[in-house]
């Protein structure tokens, strides 16, 4: 059950970045449709939309909407078409559908009627209004270290959302996911709740990156490792997470995988706008970027690089040694088909088109996510002050999966690139996960 | 029965380069804009990707990105005592549609007109004498602004495209390596110049030898990777050869996808309809204020869209045609000379010399839309045109657009059109031939003109736009002359062993490519009897109604228009923003 409950949050992660993948497609539709926005732009209003110092309480509301960018909350509190925070998302699964709360000021179905301390158990504890536990699709385990006042806080802003009155579809879970009671087992196992301890041997920058980090911002709910019961791998912390189809790299300081030869003004980049001299922020991080880091301050950006700079490395896998003569096909697939974007010597277009030399996410030991972007296309963070969507296209229908073992292969074993050579069954594995037609 | 919708601020009828940068310029001012494009929604990775093939059959030969003329088209003939035929087929011009209009599939040549370009009727009556300016039926008049006036303007879209190139002439001092006949630029291009391949560098050396001072094309495909004062992001140009008649999958060529969208969509007080095609400004009963536009959606519902402001920034010929059709303005009468709205419609007069070598190989599918050497020693008035016969020049480029297998093949002098010497001739000069343009002005003649067909209607009822043009003696003598400057140069490259002197001879044909370059018919000016607009491109007769694009031109320049297309915009944005919204009401007072 445990790992099901896992792959439903991936899942929904990837529902999530649904919506943003395919957002500049749904803008023609907005614009045939006449009047409906999208999801991105309506949500990054709602974001920063000033609050009157005339509303009662004005601080705490501000920070209430300020709090609910750090979380994320949009990414899957609302759904595409639909209003900002109403919910309803489809996190798909194997096992059915869950589908995200609505958390407008609705009486009736928001949280309108919630008291402070019903929204605190909620965010503390996992635990629902009226009686049962949330599925841990609901990052508890995260925001369990949520202040007190922090929760307060976006209670006070979200009840100043527009109601929605807008009832939640009944998950459609297969039995037995449909118990709900079986999360207290998961609970009793993997979940303490417990509040943000400071260091006091850090700093206060670092103590706050690590408040944002392993509370509110929930980083690890992607990041980390989870064992065979979909609970994170603590000694693990923030060393990569594979998710649905994508991985989530690793955060530490190792320098080939990780963060570690990012300074932080590099990783306070990224973050504030999607891309730096490294990477573009894609996949479901995209969402991420668009909806909470880059509307962060730069204080807290640079707390966050300041904690994620402090993660002893990943210990190193040495990976196989690639097949000369595929690494002799993947340079001439990439010769024809990557060079023109991704440069020669893999070089990139800094903040443009990535570089590949030396890239953390060519290099994760998983091939995941480098499959899933030369099979499926992926598109970079839209943001405020950097709003092109710069897209790769899908590759498909247009390479072979030894084409692409190939190539991918060729991506992660060049230019001091190093990592586990890619097989063609590990392509048409990922082909079929994806849904994606044969060459 | 129109359905009324909702007011806004201001609506902008057609959604190309003009409409996306006053819907910019305006939702920044805080304005609530509506814009209707008639053709899809397109961005790049939906509609330009990478992945695909850039066929040159299915773009180029099958219209993929053009406008589609089984559902509207216009009536052309060369002088008025003929009558116009509903064209089936384009090939002369090539009419964009859809969101970016004809900018998505540009070569982005960004120029910027000379300054006695804008005073091409004073300048000339100065130099030559009045016999200069009204010999074949001539009616040219000056633009209505300076050169001060619109240079920050050209600046302003410079910046937006990352224009690579290399200036001539920076705040009035000369520069090496630039065209020097070129206004003073307030400041550098943004970026630097494309590198060189062949053909273009051995046309600048012998360019060089015969005295004359070549300079890189400017141009709207990035030499760099670059990021606009809007934060959106153009990626370095690949050579590929692919501009004109294309989309580009690399986000190299500055377009209103590459430069304005991902900007202006995220913008929540702008509203795009596509598959919306503008019928009709409305007008209040005394026909001095625009109250709105009617516009027809695909599923054939009409709706009337009330705005403020009304901005047509729709192509040239599809503004004419809706003043026409609109009823605004007096439409020109050829007979009388009286009337303005249609008047002055101009062209660009191309001519070609084609070059041959025996034992260079000039790799002609390394192109892009820019990518030239070029001498301005004989446009404009650069030189003395003292006993010529004519006004007016253009540019003269070694421009390597690209190698395309249908188009682009040259064979030299009496060859035939087909068969197995042409094939012989063309597998041997494929990769040993490259082409000089010479890219001509075009001056505004009585004859020329657009208005509305009596006979022929569109699948809406509308009368369908006549275009009435001919080339005049005076462009075919300008463009002779060019030519033969270009084999001149032709001659002294490096290596060469044949040159082959394409001139434009006779009328003016739809059927041959020249260039989507149509100008005039909503021309600006100084007063309501003599232009359409104001330098402000406001109407003078509808002061709440401005009109964008090259139709503003009163006569054509040897330079691709654009570059001046885009600084009007800009300057006429700058008047609504800073002038008309404080005080609305006439900008200029006639």
């Amino acid at each position: 059950m445990a790992r099901k409950v896992e792959i439903a949050l991936g899942v929904g992660l990837i529902v999530a970045l649904g919506v943003v993948g395919v957002e500049f497609l749904l803008l023609g539709d907005r614009a045939v449709a006449y009047t409906p926005m999208s999801a991105t732009t309506l949500s990054v209003r709602a974001l920063t939309q000033p609050i009157p110092d005339s509303v009662p309480n004005a601080q705490q509301v501000k920070l209430g909407q300020y709090l609910v960018r750090v979380g994320d909350c949009a990414s899957c509190h609302t759904r595409e078409g639909g209003a900002f925070l109403a919910g309803g998302l489809a996190l798909s699964t194997p096992f059915g559908t869950i589908y995200s709360t609505n958390l407008t000021s609705d009486r009736h179905t928001g949280v309108g009627d919630w008291t402070p301390d019903e929204f605190y158990a909620a965010l503390h504890e996992g635990a629902q209004v009226h009686g049962g536990a949330l599925y841990p699709a609901m990052p508890y385990p995260y925001t369990t270290r949520v202040a007190r006042a922090d929760a307060d806080a976006i209670l006070a802003f979200l009840k100043t959302v527009a109601p929605v009155n807008e009832r939640r579809s009944t998950n459609e879970l297969t039995f037995p996911f449909s118990i709900r009671a079986l999360v207290h087992g998961w609970n009793l196992l993997f979940f303490r709740p417990g509040e943000f301890k400071p260091d006091p041997g850090k700093t206060a920058a670092w103590n706050r990156g690590a408040y944002l980090v392993t509370g509110l911002g929930h980083c690890g709910a992607c990041h980390t490792p989870k064992n065979s019961l979909a609970a994170d791998r603590p000694s693990e912390s923030l060393q990569g997470g594979t998710l649905d189809n994508w991985v989530a790299p690793d955060l530490t300081a190792n320098t080939r995988t990780g963060l570690g030869s990012w300074s932080s003004d590099d990783i306070v980049e990224y973050l504030r706008t999607g891309r730096n001299a490294r990477a573009n922020a894609g996949g479901s991080m995209a969402e991420v970027v668009s909806y909470s880091t880059s509307l962060l301050t730069d204080a807290d950006l640079h707390a966050i690089a300041t904690y994620l700079k402090e993660q002893p490395a990943r210990p190193d896998v040495k990976p196989n040694d690639p097949d000369a003569v595929a690494m002799q096909r993947g340079a001439a697939v990439f010769s024809d088909a990557c060079t023109a974007c991704h440069m020669e010597e893999g070089a990139g277009q800094v903040r443009i088109f990535p570089p590949l030399r030396a890239d953390a996410v060519s290099q994760q030991p998983d091939p995941t996510g480098v499959l899933h972007i030369i099979l499926a296309g992926d598109r970079t963070a839209s943001t405020t002050t950097r709003p092109t969507p710069l897209s790769m296209p899908s590759f498909a229908w247009k390479l072979t999966d030894e084409q692409i073992a190939d190539v991918a292969t060729y991506a992660r074993n060049s230019w001091g690139n190093r990592a586990q050579p890619v097989n063609a069954k590990q392509v048409s594995d990922m082909r079929s996960n994806l849904a994606l037609t044969d060459h | 029965m129109a359905t009324n919708l909702p007011a806004v601020d201001a609506v902008l009828a057609g959604f190309g380069w003009t409409g996306a940068i006053l819907g910019q310029q305006l939702c920044d001012a805080g304005l609530n804009v509506v814009a209707l494009e008639r053709g899809a929604w397109r961005d790049t990775p939906t509609d330009f990707a990478t992945t695909f093939a850039q066929d040159e059959l299915r773009y180029m030969w099958r219209h993929h990105l053009f406008q589609n003329l089984a559902y509207d088209t216009l009536t052309i003939r060369n002088r008025t005592d003929q009558e116009a035929l509903p064209m089936r087929h384009l090939g002369s011009f090539l009419l964009g549609t859809g969101v970016g209009g004809a900018g998505v599939h540009w070569n982005a040549q960004i120029w910027r007109f000379l300054e006695s370009d804008l005073k091409a009727y004073t300048h000339n009556l100065q130099r030559y004498g009045k016999a200069a300016v009204s010999a074949y039926d001539m009616t040219i008049q000056d633009y209505p602004l300076s050169w001060d006036e619109i240079e920050p303007h050209y600046e302003a879209f410079d910046k937006l495209c990352g224009t690579s190139g290399r200036a001539g002439n920076l705040k009035g001092v000369i520069q090496d390596g630039g065209n020097p006949f070129e206004g003073p630029r307030s400041a550098e291009y943004p970026n630097p110049p494309m590198a060189m391949p062949y053909g273009p560098t051995l046309f600048a050396k012998a360019a060089r030898e015969k005295g004359y001072q070549p300079f890189p094309h400017p141009t709207g495909n990035v030499s760099r990777p670059y990021t606009n004062p809007l934060g959106a992001q153009l990626g370095q140009c690949t050579y590929c050869g692919f501009c004109e008649k294309f989309g580009c999958g690399n986000y190299s060529k500055a377009t209103a996808q590459t430069t304005i969208l991902p900007y202006l969509m995220m913008k929540t007080n702008f509203t795009l309809r596509t598959e919306s095609e503008v019928l009709k400004v409305e007008t209040t009963a005394d026909g001095k204020r625009a109250t709105g536009v009617t516009y027809v959606n695909s599923a054939g519902e009409e709706f009337f869209q009330p705005a403020q402001i009304v901005i047509l920034s729709a192509y040239v010929l599809q503004n004419v045609r809706l003043m026409l059709l609109s009823k605004i303005g007096k439409p020109y009468d050829p007979h009388s000379g009286e009337g303005v709205v249609g008047k002055n419609y101009a062209y660009q007069t191309m001519g070609s010399v084609n070059v041959f070598f025996e034992d260079k190989i000039m790799n002609p599918f390394i192109g892009a839309g820019a990518l030239a050497t070029v001498v301005d020693e004989f446009n404009g008035d650069n030189f003395d045109h003292t006993g010529l016969g004519f006004i007016g020049g253009g540019y003269i480029a070694q421009l390597h657009t690209g190698g395309r297998p249908i188009e682009m093949i040259y064979t030299p002098q009496g060859i035939p059109k087909w068969g197995t010497e042409w094939k012989r001739a063309a597998a041997r000069n494929y990769l040993r031939a490259v082409n000089i343009s010479c890219h001509g002005s075009v001056m505004a003649h009585r004859g020329n003109y657009l208005d509305l067909d009596p006979t022929y209607r569109d699948s809406f009822g509308r009368p369908m736009l006549r275009m009435t043009f001919d080339f005049s003696d005076n462009e075919l003598k300008m463009s002779r002359y060019l030519v033969d400057k270009a084999a001149d140069i032709a001659l002294a490259m490096e290596g060469v062993s044949a040159v082959k002197k394409n001139y434009r001879t006779g009328s003016w044909s739809v059927v041959p490519y020249q260039t989507t370059h149509n100008t005039g018919g909503t021309m600006m000016g100084d007063n309501p009897t003599q232009s359409v607009v104001n330098k402000y491109l406001q109407s003078w007769d509808v002061d709440n109604l401005f009109v964008m694009g090259s139709g503003a031109f009163p006569q054509n320049a040897g330079y691709n228009p654009t570059g001046t297309v885009a600084a009007l915009a800009y300057h006429s944005a700058d008047a609504i923003k800073n002038q008309y919204l404080k005080s609305p009401g006439p900008l200029v007072r006639a």
